[in-house]
Protein backbone atom coordinates (compact mmCIF):
# COMPACT_ATOMS: atom_id res chain seq x y z
CA UNK A 1 0.00 0.00 0.00
CA UNK A 2 2.86 2.08 0.89
CA UNK A 3 4.75 1.40 -2.43
CA UNK A 4 1.65 2.24 -4.42
CA UNK A 5 1.16 5.87 -2.99
CA UNK A 6 4.91 6.55 -3.55
CA UNK A 7 3.90 5.69 -7.08
CA UNK A 8 1.04 7.05 -7.79
CA UNK A 9 2.83 10.72 -6.01
CA UNK A 10 5.68 9.61 -8.43
CA UNK A 11 3.48 9.58 -11.75
CA UNK A 12 1.70 13.02 -10.46
CA UNK A 13 4.95 14.77 -10.44
CA UNK A 14 6.91 13.00 -13.84
CA UNK A 15 3.28 14.11 -15.11
CA UNK A 16 3.14 17.02 -14.17
CA UNK A 17 6.60 18.41 -14.96
CA UNK A 18 5.72 16.22 -18.30
CA UNK A 19 2.66 18.92 -19.14
CA UNK A 20 4.29 21.87 -17.78
CA UNK A 21 7.37 21.31 -20.37
CA UNK A 22 4.94 20.76 -23.54
CA UNK A 23 2.91 24.10 -22.22
CA UNK A 24 6.32 25.92 -22.15
CA UNK A 25 7.20 24.60 -25.67
CA UNK A 26 3.80 24.79 -26.94
CA UNK A 27 2.95 28.38 -25.60
CA UNK A 28 2.27 31.02 -28.31
CA UNK A 29 2.70 34.04 -26.01
CA UNK A 30 6.34 34.33 -24.71
CA UNK A 31 5.55 36.05 -21.50
CA UNK A 32 3.45 32.68 -20.59
CA UNK A 33 6.00 30.87 -21.47
CA UNK A 34 8.20 32.28 -19.36
CA UNK A 35 6.82 32.13 -16.12
CA UNK A 36 5.43 28.67 -16.91
CA UNK A 37 9.57 27.90 -17.27
CA UNK A 38 9.78 29.60 -13.63
CA UNK A 39 6.86 27.12 -12.37
CA UNK A 40 8.81 24.50 -14.01
CA UNK A 41 11.88 24.99 -12.49
CA UNK A 42 10.52 24.97 -9.15
CA UNK A 43 9.02 21.71 -9.86
CA UNK A 44 12.27 19.84 -11.12
CA UNK A 45 13.59 21.77 -7.75
CA UNK A 46 10.71 18.97 -5.80
CA UNK A 47 11.79 16.18 -7.94
CA UNK A 48 15.33 16.72 -7.50
CA UNK A 49 14.27 16.24 -3.73
CA UNK A 50 12.26 13.48 -4.42
CA UNK A 51 15.04 11.53 -6.32
CA UNK A 52 17.29 11.48 -3.03
CA UNK A 53 19.17 14.62 -4.59
CA UNK A 54 19.33 17.52 -2.32
CA UNK A 55 22.50 19.23 -3.21
CA UNK A 56 20.51 19.41 -7.30
CA UNK A 57 17.19 20.57 -5.42
CA UNK A 58 18.94 23.43 -3.59
CA UNK A 59 20.71 23.87 -7.16
CA UNK A 60 17.80 24.51 -9.23
CA UNK A 61 16.04 26.31 -6.87
CA UNK A 62 18.65 28.83 -6.84
CA UNK A 63 19.76 28.35 -10.42
CA UNK A 64 16.87 26.84 -12.63
CA UNK A 65 13.62 28.62 -10.87
CA UNK A 66 15.48 31.79 -9.95
CA UNK A 67 18.23 33.27 -11.96
CA UNK A 68 17.20 31.78 -15.00
CA UNK A 69 13.74 33.44 -14.42
CA UNK A 70 15.40 37.08 -13.64
CA UNK A 71 17.25 36.49 -17.08
CA UNK A 72 14.30 35.85 -19.14
CA UNK A 73 12.11 37.87 -17.58
CA UNK A 74 14.63 41.12 -18.44
CA UNK A 75 14.94 39.41 -22.11
CA UNK A 76 11.45 39.42 -22.29
CA UNK A 77 10.80 42.91 -21.77
CA UNK A 78 13.00 44.19 -24.62
CA UNK A 79 11.06 41.30 -26.70
CA UNK A 80 9.39 43.16 -29.91
CA UNK A 81 5.59 42.86 -30.14
CA UNK A 82 4.89 38.88 -31.27
CA UNK A 83 5.34 38.32 -34.96
CA UNK A 84 3.96 35.78 -37.12
CA UNK A 85 5.48 32.56 -36.98
CA UNK A 86 6.58 32.07 -41.03
CA UNK A 87 4.71 28.97 -42.30
CA UNK A 88 6.90 26.02 -42.91
CA UNK A 89 6.98 23.39 -45.91
CA UNK A 90 5.38 19.80 -45.07
CA UNK A 91 9.38 19.19 -45.68
CA UNK A 92 10.37 20.73 -42.69
CA UNK A 93 8.01 19.63 -40.51
CA UNK A 94 8.51 16.08 -41.45
CA UNK A 95 12.27 16.48 -41.55
CA UNK A 96 12.37 18.08 -37.85
CA UNK A 97 10.08 15.46 -36.30
CA UNK A 98 12.09 12.15 -38.26
CA UNK A 99 15.30 13.91 -36.23
CA UNK A 100 13.53 14.31 -32.98
CA UNK A 101 12.14 10.33 -33.08
CA UNK A 102 15.54 9.26 -34.46
CA UNK A 103 17.44 11.29 -31.48
CA UNK A 104 14.50 9.84 -28.94
CA UNK A 105 14.81 7.03 -30.06
CA UNK A 106 18.62 6.69 -28.88
CA UNK A 107 17.92 8.54 -25.54
CA UNK A 108 15.30 5.37 -24.77
CA UNK A 109 17.63 2.81 -25.91
CA UNK A 110 19.97 4.34 -23.47
CA UNK A 111 17.95 4.97 -20.81
CA UNK A 112 16.76 1.25 -21.37
CA UNK A 113 20.09 -0.06 -21.93
CA UNK A 114 22.64 1.91 -19.57
CA UNK A 115 25.47 0.03 -19.09
CA UNK A 116 26.29 -0.47 -15.40
CA UNK A 117 24.12 2.06 -13.95
CA UNK A 118 20.82 0.06 -13.03
CA UNK A 119 21.98 -2.76 -11.33
CA UNK A 120 24.54 -1.16 -8.92
CA UNK A 121 24.27 -0.87 -5.67
CA UNK A 122 25.43 1.46 -3.35
CA UNK A 123 27.34 -0.74 -1.28
CA UNK A 124 29.97 -1.05 -3.62
CA UNK A 125 29.67 2.00 -5.13
CA UNK A 126 33.77 2.99 -5.53
CA UNK A 127 33.00 6.87 -4.39
CA UNK A 128 31.33 6.06 -1.03
CA UNK A 129 34.31 3.48 -0.42
CA UNK A 130 36.84 6.15 -1.17
CA UNK A 131 34.90 8.78 0.62
CA UNK A 132 37.30 8.68 3.35
CA UNK A 133 40.12 10.07 1.69
CA UNK A 134 38.43 12.45 -0.38
CA UNK A 135 38.81 15.31 2.88
CA UNK A 136 35.08 15.80 2.78
CA UNK A 137 31.84 13.72 3.57
CA UNK A 138 29.79 15.22 1.30
CA UNK A 139 29.97 12.73 -1.92
CA UNK A 140 28.63 14.77 -4.33
CA UNK A 141 31.22 17.76 -3.52
CA UNK A 142 33.69 14.85 -3.44
CA UNK A 143 33.17 13.96 -7.07
CA UNK A 144 33.21 17.88 -8.27
CA UNK A 145 36.33 18.70 -6.50
CA UNK A 146 38.38 15.55 -5.75
CA UNK A 147 37.46 12.54 -7.96
CA UNK A 148 36.47 14.61 -11.09
CA UNK A 149 37.80 18.00 -10.92
CA UNK A 150 38.95 17.94 -14.15
CA UNK A 151 35.18 18.75 -14.97
CA UNK A 152 34.76 21.47 -12.53
CA UNK A 153 37.92 22.80 -13.62
CA UNK A 154 36.41 22.63 -17.16
CA UNK A 155 33.43 23.77 -16.20
CA UNK A 156 34.98 27.31 -14.75
CA UNK A 157 36.69 27.57 -17.97
CA UNK A 158 32.74 27.80 -19.54
CA UNK A 159 31.90 29.85 -17.19
CA UNK A 160 35.08 32.57 -17.85
CA UNK A 161 34.29 31.95 -21.75
CA UNK A 162 30.58 33.29 -21.17
CA UNK A 163 31.72 36.08 -18.92
CA UNK A 164 33.92 37.36 -21.87
CA UNK A 165 31.58 36.67 -24.53
CA UNK A 166 28.91 39.11 -22.22
CA UNK A 167 31.64 41.46 -21.67
CA UNK A 168 32.42 41.43 -25.74
CA UNK A 169 29.04 41.33 -27.31
CA UNK A 170 26.62 42.51 -24.16
CA UNK A 171 25.62 46.06 -24.12
CA UNK A 172 24.93 47.99 -20.89
CA UNK A 173 21.37 47.57 -19.50
CA UNK A 174 19.73 50.50 -19.29
CA UNK A 175 16.55 52.04 -17.12
CA UNK A 176 17.78 51.40 -13.57
CA UNK A 177 15.18 52.64 -11.32
CA UNK A 178 15.71 53.53 -7.77
CA UNK A 179 14.31 51.82 -5.65
CA UNK A 180 10.77 52.52 -3.81
CA UNK A 181 10.19 52.51 0.10
CA UNK A 182 8.96 48.59 -0.24
CA UNK A 183 12.08 47.17 -2.22
CA UNK A 184 14.35 49.53 -0.10
CA UNK A 185 13.16 47.27 3.40
CA UNK A 186 13.02 44.05 0.94
CA UNK A 187 17.24 44.73 0.24
CA UNK A 188 18.10 45.90 3.65
CA UNK A 189 16.68 42.57 4.88
CA UNK A 190 17.55 40.31 1.78
CA UNK A 191 21.03 41.32 0.97
CA UNK A 192 22.67 40.60 4.01
CA UNK A 193 20.96 37.44 4.54
CA UNK A 194 21.60 36.28 1.03
CA UNK A 195 25.40 36.77 1.61
CA UNK A 196 24.93 34.89 4.74
CA UNK A 197 23.73 32.44 3.20
CA UNK A 198 26.03 31.91 0.36
CA UNK A 199 28.99 31.76 2.98
CA UNK A 200 27.09 29.35 5.27
CA UNK A 201 25.96 27.16 1.65
CA UNK A 202 29.91 27.28 0.71
CA UNK A 203 30.92 25.92 4.19
CA UNK A 204 28.68 23.01 5.00
CA UNK A 205 28.98 22.05 1.20
CA UNK A 206 31.77 19.58 2.56
CA UNK A 207 29.85 17.63 5.03
CA UNK A 208 25.96 18.53 4.00
CA UNK A 209 24.31 19.30 1.03
CA UNK A 210 25.49 22.79 -0.62
CA UNK A 211 28.56 23.68 -2.44
CA UNK A 212 30.21 26.08 -4.32
CA UNK A 213 27.68 26.39 -7.17
CA UNK A 214 24.57 26.83 -4.92
CA UNK A 215 26.60 29.38 -2.85
CA UNK A 216 27.40 31.82 -6.19
CA UNK A 217 24.17 31.44 -7.13
CA UNK A 218 22.66 33.16 -3.76
CA UNK A 219 25.43 35.22 -3.90
CA UNK A 220 24.61 36.34 -7.50
CA UNK A 221 21.15 36.97 -6.08
CA UNK A 222 21.81 39.57 -3.86
CA UNK A 223 23.81 41.14 -6.60
CA UNK A 224 21.17 41.08 -8.85
CA UNK A 225 18.87 42.20 -6.23
CA UNK A 226 21.30 45.48 -5.74
CA UNK A 227 21.16 46.25 -9.70
CA UNK A 228 17.22 45.68 -9.46
CA UNK A 229 17.39 48.41 -6.83
CA UNK A 230 19.37 50.85 -8.54
CA UNK A 231 22.49 50.30 -7.44
CA UNK A 232 24.71 49.08 -9.75
CA UNK A 233 28.32 49.99 -8.22
CA UNK A 234 27.06 47.92 -5.38
CA UNK A 235 26.07 44.74 -7.50
CA UNK A 236 28.60 45.23 -8.93
CA UNK A 237 32.14 46.27 -8.55
CA UNK A 238 34.23 47.86 -10.91
CA UNK A 239 35.77 47.24 -14.03
CA UNK A 240 39.37 46.64 -12.80
CA UNK A 241 38.12 44.60 -9.67
CA UNK A 242 35.27 42.33 -11.49
CA UNK A 243 38.11 41.13 -13.81
CA UNK A 244 39.86 40.13 -10.74
CA UNK A 245 36.40 38.48 -9.33
CA UNK A 246 35.46 36.15 -13.09
CA UNK A 247 39.25 35.04 -13.29
CA UNK A 248 39.14 34.60 -9.52
CA UNK A 249 37.81 30.61 -9.81
CA UNK A 250 40.30 29.75 -12.68
CA UNK A 251 43.23 31.16 -11.45
CA UNK A 252 42.25 29.39 -8.00
CA UNK A 253 41.95 26.34 -9.77
CA UNK A 254 45.05 26.46 -11.96
CA UNK A 255 47.31 27.51 -9.44
CA UNK A 256 46.15 24.69 -6.76
CA UNK A 257 46.54 22.18 -9.62
CA UNK A 258 49.72 24.14 -10.44
CA UNK A 259 51.00 23.64 -6.75
CA UNK A 260 49.96 19.56 -6.56
CA UNK A 261 52.18 19.28 -9.63
CA UNK A 262 54.98 21.25 -7.93
CA UNK A 263 54.80 18.86 -4.78
CA UNK A 264 55.62 15.76 -7.13
CA UNK A 265 51.69 14.59 -7.58
CA UNK A 266 50.04 14.71 -11.05
CA UNK A 267 47.74 17.47 -11.54
CA UNK A 268 45.08 18.59 -8.85
CA UNK A 269 46.07 14.97 -6.99
CA UNK A 270 45.98 16.92 -3.40
CA UNK A 271 48.30 15.64 -0.24
CA UNK A 272 46.11 13.96 2.18
CA UNK A 273 46.95 16.40 4.79
CA UNK A 274 45.82 19.60 2.83
CA UNK A 275 42.31 17.83 0.98
CA UNK A 276 39.68 19.95 3.33
CA UNK A 277 41.32 23.24 2.96
CA UNK A 278 42.74 23.31 -0.87
CA UNK A 279 39.18 21.99 -1.62
CA UNK A 280 37.74 25.36 -0.12
CA UNK A 281 39.82 27.48 -1.69
CA UNK A 282 38.81 26.71 -4.82
CA UNK A 283 35.33 26.50 -3.99
CA UNK A 284 35.91 30.27 -2.52
CA UNK A 285 37.59 31.10 -5.93
CA UNK A 286 34.56 29.43 -7.88
CA UNK A 287 31.61 31.39 -5.73
CA UNK A 288 32.92 34.62 -6.57
CA UNK A 289 33.43 33.71 -10.11
CA UNK A 290 30.44 32.36 -10.58
CA UNK A 291 28.83 34.81 -8.87
CA UNK A 292 30.43 37.58 -10.75
CA UNK A 293 29.50 36.24 -13.98
CA UNK A 294 25.57 35.46 -13.11
CA UNK A 295 25.52 39.47 -12.07
CA UNK A 296 27.62 40.31 -15.27
CA UNK A 297 25.37 38.20 -17.73
CA UNK A 298 22.05 39.99 -15.68
CA UNK A 299 23.18 43.32 -16.36
CA UNK A 300 24.19 43.04 -19.99
CA UNK A 301 28.00 43.45 -19.96
CA UNK A 302 29.90 46.90 -20.88
CA UNK A 303 30.55 49.44 -18.55
CA UNK A 304 28.95 50.72 -15.18
CA UNK A 305 26.41 53.15 -15.95
CA UNK A 306 28.15 56.41 -14.26
CA UNK A 307 31.23 55.31 -16.72
CA UNK A 308 32.42 57.31 -19.92
CA UNK A 309 32.34 55.77 -23.18
CA UNK A 310 35.81 55.77 -23.09
CA UNK A 311 35.67 53.09 -20.50
CA UNK A 312 32.94 50.80 -22.17
CA UNK A 313 35.85 50.19 -25.06
CA UNK A 314 38.17 49.38 -22.85
CA UNK A 315 35.97 47.11 -21.15
CA UNK A 316 35.61 45.43 -24.35
CA UNK A 317 39.34 44.86 -25.46
CA UNK A 318 39.08 42.16 -22.37
CA UNK B 1 14.36 -0.82 -13.23
CA UNK B 2 12.72 0.26 -9.87
CA UNK B 3 9.22 2.18 -10.83
CA UNK B 4 10.53 5.25 -9.71
CA UNK B 5 13.46 4.84 -12.30
CA UNK B 6 10.75 3.84 -14.82
CA UNK B 7 8.25 6.84 -14.11
CA UNK B 8 10.96 9.85 -14.08
CA UNK B 9 13.40 8.72 -17.05
CA UNK B 10 10.48 8.46 -19.35
CA UNK B 11 9.29 11.52 -18.00
CA UNK B 12 12.46 12.89 -19.30
CA UNK B 13 12.71 11.30 -21.92
CA UNK B 14 9.00 12.65 -22.41
CA UNK B 15 10.88 16.21 -22.17
CA UNK B 16 13.72 15.63 -23.84
CA UNK B 17 11.76 15.07 -26.86
CA UNK B 18 9.59 17.77 -26.58
CA UNK B 19 11.77 20.46 -25.83
CA UNK B 20 14.01 19.10 -28.94
CA UNK B 21 10.83 19.08 -31.23
CA UNK B 22 10.42 23.08 -30.04
CA UNK B 23 14.02 24.17 -30.46
CA UNK B 24 13.28 23.42 -34.15
CA UNK B 25 10.64 25.23 -35.04
CA UNK B 26 10.83 28.76 -36.74
CA UNK B 27 9.74 30.65 -33.64
CA UNK B 28 11.52 33.54 -32.11
CA UNK B 29 14.88 32.97 -30.62
CA UNK B 30 13.81 33.35 -26.97
CA UNK B 31 11.18 30.50 -27.40
CA UNK B 32 13.66 28.63 -28.69
CA UNK B 33 15.92 29.06 -26.02
CA UNK B 34 13.21 27.79 -23.83
CA UNK B 35 12.75 25.05 -25.63
CA UNK B 36 16.26 23.79 -25.05
CA UNK B 37 16.36 24.68 -21.76
CA UNK B 38 13.36 21.95 -21.42
CA UNK B 39 15.32 19.52 -23.54
CA UNK B 40 17.99 19.49 -21.26
CA UNK B 41 15.93 19.11 -17.91
CA UNK B 42 14.78 16.24 -19.84
CA UNK B 43 18.16 14.85 -19.62
CA UNK B 44 19.14 15.89 -16.22
CA UNK B 45 16.02 13.88 -15.33
CA UNK B 46 16.96 10.79 -16.77
CA UNK B 47 20.47 10.78 -15.09
CA UNK B 48 19.05 11.73 -12.03
CA UNK B 49 16.42 8.96 -12.87
CA UNK B 50 18.82 6.58 -13.13
CA UNK B 51 21.36 7.08 -9.97
CA UNK B 52 17.80 6.58 -7.73
CA UNK B 53 18.53 3.56 -5.76
CA UNK B 54 15.60 3.36 -3.97
CA UNK B 55 14.17 4.86 -0.41
CA UNK B 56 16.37 2.03 1.54
CA UNK B 57 19.54 2.90 -0.03
CA UNK B 58 22.42 5.97 -0.87
CA UNK B 59 22.28 7.26 -4.94
CA UNK B 60 24.72 7.26 -6.43
CA UNK B 61 26.35 10.67 -6.61
CA UNK B 62 28.11 10.44 -10.09
CA UNK B 63 25.18 11.57 -12.01
CA UNK B 64 24.26 14.13 -9.35
CA UNK B 65 27.81 16.03 -10.15
CA UNK B 66 27.51 15.32 -13.54
CA UNK B 67 23.80 17.44 -13.46
CA UNK B 68 25.35 19.86 -11.02
CA UNK B 69 27.77 21.22 -13.95
CA UNK B 70 25.32 21.32 -16.08
CA UNK B 71 22.75 22.67 -14.49
CA UNK B 72 25.60 25.75 -14.25
CA UNK B 73 26.87 25.57 -17.72
CA UNK B 74 23.13 25.26 -19.36
CA UNK B 75 22.24 28.52 -17.17
CA UNK B 76 25.96 30.29 -18.57
CA UNK B 77 24.65 28.79 -22.10
CA UNK B 78 21.62 30.43 -21.75
CA UNK B 79 22.57 34.09 -20.87
CA UNK B 80 25.26 34.02 -23.75
CA UNK B 81 22.35 33.31 -25.98
CA UNK B 82 20.41 36.04 -24.68
CA UNK B 83 22.85 38.41 -24.75
CA UNK B 84 23.45 37.26 -28.29
CA UNK B 85 19.95 37.41 -29.34
CA UNK B 86 19.98 40.88 -27.50
CA UNK B 87 22.93 42.27 -30.00
CA UNK B 88 21.72 40.38 -33.02
CA UNK B 89 17.78 42.34 -32.84
CA UNK B 90 20.13 45.99 -31.97
CA UNK B 91 21.67 45.65 -35.44
CA UNK B 92 18.66 44.03 -37.17
CA UNK B 93 17.07 47.37 -35.89
CA UNK B 94 19.96 49.51 -37.71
Amino acid sequence: MNMLLWNLFDCVLALLALVLGWRVVSSHDLKRAVVLFIAFGLLMSLIWARLAAPDLALAEAAIGAGLTGALLLSALRQQPASSESPVRSLMDVYGSLVLVLVLGGVMAWALFAAPGMVQGSSSNNPIYLQLEQSGVSNPVTAVLLNFRAYDTLLEIAVLFCVAIGVLAFGRERQHVMPAGPLLGVLMRVLVPLLVVMSSYLLWVGAHAPGGAFQAGAVLAAAGILLHLGGMPTLGMPGPLNLRWLLIAGLACFLLVGLATMLNGASFLTYPQAWTSVLILLIETGAVLSIAATLVLAYRGGGAPLDQPQGEGSHEERL
Amino acid sequence: MLSATLIYGLSGLGLFVVGLYGALRPESLLARVLAVNVSSAGVFLMLVALAYRGNDQLPDPLPHALVLTGLVVAISATALALVLERRLREWGDD
